[in-house]
């Protein structure tokens, strides 16, 4: 029987799982998936919000204030890049100027620092590719850009560091309440624990469902992005949003990202299928015509991938993180979509304490909060560069042309906790394949080098998992 | 800091064919930069034949091709490193590179000639919708897979673009065992070879389906399937034509973009339409001293004119070395018109000049019976008649220099007579 087990290994789960591992309890994350980050955490705009677009004493306006602040230390804490850009909600005529007042006001009201409107000679100064048609901008300077990757796997590799253990390609197929503890019926046995907690993105409410009588209701809401090369990451410097207007709706943001790229989304589109993460000629175009609408010249040309990501929208609109009333024991982190990324440090603390609430944990001693991300060799010295090399030969052998990531990078990435098994597990913690030529030229020396310390023949190594296999028999084999 | 006289990037055909001519004209103290674990760049895996025509009047494979100058550059005793990539040349042509061995370490060049061959256009630059399976290749990396490390990426396989190498791997994985249900090309006009359309898919009844691209792309985790569709004349899918394919494989052939990411921040001039350096008659770049070939340089069809090219940026760049002056300036822009989209070079010298120079060119369209003409002044000095023109083949034009001696403008254009 085990203290916890907290279902999903995304943001929230991890979060979680960091917090608690502050305590003396055993903890197990299961995930359906391969690895850490591979729902709703991986595709999303990468931005922590500043927080003034939640209503007033949401949960989701709480958490996200809460969250944001927490982000320098947390960040620094595990070694994760953060840049406070700031952001900018931008609008187009004179009288909409009354609505950024309302927002910076909400914003206000939220708990947000710093808030001011920025006027057209301001605005252009700030952007010089701000829309011509941009009167004026609710700017936000606490707004930031992360890569939710490097939170998600930091988060969890802290966590696993601290005790906490994962089993991923688990599927859980039904949970059963037993006499103050769970019984979770998977795809690799039955597992038993005192306390569960629900962090399965688009998937909450189905867990939620079968212990609460009190049902909830989550629509997967597509968002699909377009990532633009590095040579262009600059043509913005905030991360700049419209606001929501008659004519055009609810825009996209354009924002540069914390690796240097130029990231446009998302749409918005329910859907019913909670896998259906496929992009669509019609959103594409939609995506591109909205960005247009608040930031001039995009140079769209310069698109090296687009994406889809899932939003976990419940229907109440509002973050669900709680004991369910019907279900002692079983903690929601339900309904958890943007600023859901932003929120997730303020969601693993408020679960920790209602666990602490519950399991009255002692403090477990040893927790280390310092994590080492994969060494980056750009930001070494010249000389400490040649002395790794020197000692590690590695690090001098480029593999990935694009994004200048070495062996050595990618070898640290495979053996550290909870290490990188799969193509894009080596992707979401090097960036290698991530660049401009879309793992073109890295694809057979990843392979290879994956092949070779995971001592499995390369016909087994997969993009993510699963079916995903690269290559399916070696040529003769056949013969 | 160490110095040598010539720093080639890249040790493909052109950086090899450069160097050699470099060496054969007395310059010593030279230098190759390759990243790869060998010689040869991407001829090492083109194992089909039909390279050398030109250049030796045989039909060599790719690797036999490279092994002639890999051996030539051997013989003339050249020194290159392997494994080892270039970060960064600065302007005062100062090479960063590194490899496992010596670590991160700057040499000084007194000429440097960029070679540094080209890369595939990925599928997220066409924007193609659906999911992002497993089992979606560029055909140069599936090439790299099936001819070097032996593997086979996939058995039922789509292919996208006719470019030559789509149309390679079409008959490679053919061989192979693989199933290649259809090439689909959103041009009305195949972007390869003619000779490779009749000899890669006509000879295994692999059908190319001209004006029709891929719409959605189906699968989870491995490709199960594409969906084709017809396109209008603005290459907009038409409502109503979709095909739906199965397969587990689809092979990208949707162009070749020379990689010029160390040109561009060394702070090179580049051309938007070759997406290459923009270069004068001595191949050299906008920076004195730094010269450009083959693929970095323009997309090249034929690896024969590769070499050639190569073979006078080297040339040029001894000219520099020896006169330690701007080889030659960039005085006349040669002016293209009605369906010449680019020439390289894109400059031309009158005075200073070799007395032939090369110009080559692509064409925008497919032209029949059309005449390939260049201009001086007023002047038309050149009149080829030309019975087909298609953008998948690199013309040439001689020009000489007694044609250009004392002009103000050099006008190469298509005529219908």
């Amino acid at each position: 029987m085990r203290d916890i087990i907290i279902i999903g290994a995304g943001v929230s789960g991890t979060a979680c799982a960091r917090e608690l591992s502050r305590y003396k309890l055993d903890i197990l994350v299961v995930e359906s998936r391969e690895d850490v980050c591979c729902g709703t955490s991986k595709a999303n705009s990468a931005i922590v919000h500043a927080g003034f677009d939640a209503k007033t004493d949401s949960l989701m306006a709480k958490l996200n204030v809460i969250g944001n602040a927490m982000m320098d230390k947390l960040c620094k804490e595990l070694d994760i890049k953060f840049q406070r850009n700031g952001s900018l909600v931008a609008c187009y005529s004179e009288n909409d100027i009354e609505k950024l007042e309302e927002l910076k006001n909400r914003g206000i009201a939220n708990g947000v620092n710093g808030l001011r409107i920025v006027y057209k000679d301001e605005l252009n100064k700030m952007e010089q590719n701000i829309s011509e048609k941009a009167v004026a901008a609710l700017y936000a300077p606490s707004g930031g850009i992360i890569c939710p990757f490097d939170l998600n796997i930091g988060m969890a590799e802290n966590a696993a560091s601290n005790g906490v253990e994962f089993i991923f390609d688990c599927e859980v197929k039904k949970i059963n309440k037993g006499d103050s503890f769970y019984e979770l019926e998977t795809s690799m046995g039955i597992l038993k624990s005192k306390l569960v907690i629900n962090a399965a993105g688009v998937y909450a409410d189905v867990f939620h469902n079968m212990v609460s009588s009190k049902k909830i209701h989550i629509t997967p809401r597509r968002g699909v992005y377009c990532l633009l090369d590095k040579s262009v990451g600059n043509h913005v410097k905030s991360t700049c949003f419209s606001l929501p207007d008659e004519v055009y709706g609810k825009g996209v943001l354009v924002t540069p990202t914390v690796d240097g790229n130029l990231l446009v989304g998302p749409t918005a589109t329910d859907i019913a299928d909670k896998e259906d993460t496929a992009t669509t000629a019609k959103e594409i175009k939609e995506l591109i015509k909205k960005a247009n609408i608040n930031v001039k010249n995009i140079p769209i040309k310069q698109v090296i991938t687009s994406f889809a990501g899932l939003r976990a929208h419940e229907d109440a609109g509002d973050f669900i993180v709680e004991e369910v009333e019907d279900a002692p024991g079983f903690i929601d982190c339900a309904g958890i979509e943007s600023p859901g990324l932003t929120s997730s440090p303020a969601i693993g603390v408020r679960v920790a304490n209602i666990v602490k609430g519950i399991l009255k944990p002692k403090e477990n001693e040893n927790f280390i909060g310092i994590r080492k991300g994969v060494l980056n060799p750009d930001n070494l010295s010249i000389e400490e560069r040649n002395k790794l090399i020197k000692e590690y030969p590695a690090y001098g052998n480029i593999v990935c042309r694009c994004e200048t990531v070495s062996e050595g990078e990618i070898i640290d990435a495979i053996r550290r906790p909870l290490g990188a098994k799969t193509l894009d597990g080596i992707k979401r913690r090097t960036r290698a394949g991530a660049g401009r030529c879309q793992a073109g030229f890295c694809t057979p020396r990843s392979i290879e080098i994956l092949s070779r310390e995971l001592n499995l023949p390369q016909s087994k190594i997969s993009k993510c998992g699963g079916k995903s296999t690269l290559i399916v028999e070696a040529i003769k084999d056949s013969l | 800091m160490r110095e040598y006289d010539v720093v080639v990037i890249g040790g493909g055909p052109a950086g090899l064919a450069a160097c050699i001519c470099v060496k054969e004209k007395g310059i010593d103290s030279v230098l190759i930069l390759e990243r790869e674990n060998q010689l040869g760049g991407i001829l090492n895996q083109c194992i089909h034949n039909g390279f050398g025509l030109h250049t030796f009047k045989e039909e060599l494979t790719g690797p036999e091709y490279a092994k002639r100058f890999i051996d030539r550059a051997e013989e003339l005793s050249i020194e290159y490193k392997l494994n080892t990539t270039v970060t960064d040349i600065s302007t005062d042509k100062i090479v960063s590179y590194m490899n496992s061995t010596e670590g991160f370490v700057q040499i000084k060049a007194g000429a440097i000639i960029l070679a540094m061959g080209c890369r595939e256009r990925p599928r997220g630059a066409l924007n193609i919708p659906g999911l992002r399976p497993a089992g979606i290749y560029s055909a140069g990396t599936a090439q790299r897979l099936v001819n070097m490390d032996g593997f086979m990426p996939g058995r039922e396989v789509v292919i996208l673009g006719s470019g030559d190498i789509g149309l390679i791997m079409a008959r490679r994985m053919t061989l192979e065992g693989a199933k290649v249900n259809v090439v689909a090309e959103i041009m009305p006009y195949s972007g390869g070879l003619k000779r490779n359309i009749v000899q890669c898919l006509d000879d295994f009844n692999i059908p190319l389906k001209l004006s029709h691209t891929v719409v959605k792309i189906e699968g989870k985790e491995r490709v199960e399937g594409v969906v084709l569709a017809k396109v209008d004349e603005n290459l907009l899918p038409i409502a109503g034509s979709e095909e739906h394919y199965s397969c587990d494989t689809l092979l990208l052939s949707v162009g070749l973009i020379p990689e010029n990411e160390i040109s561009k921040s060394t702070g090179i001039t580049l051309s938007n339409i070759t997406n290459g350096p923009v270069v004068n008659d001595s191949f050299e770049t906008s920076i004195p001293g730094i010269f450009a070939c083959g693929n970095v340089l323009h997309v090249h069809d034929l690896v024969d004119f590769v070499c050639e090219e190569a073979k006078a940026a080297g040339k040029h760049a001894v000219k520099y070395l020896k006169t330690s002056k701007n080889v030659g300036a960039f005085d006349i822009k040669i002016k293209t018109s009605n369906g010449v989209r680019y020439t390289v070079p894109q400059f031309i010298n009158p005075e200073d000049m070799d007395d032939k120079v090369v110009i080559r060119f692509r064409v925008a369209n497919i032209y029949k019976d059309m005449y390939e003409s260049i201009y001086v002044d007023d002047r038309r000095v050149i009149h080829k008649k030309r019975q087909i023109l298609a953008p998948g083949e690199m013309e040439t034009l001689n020009i000489k220099k007694s044609d250009v001696a004392g002009a103000s403008s050099v006008l190469v254009t298509l005529e219908e007579n």
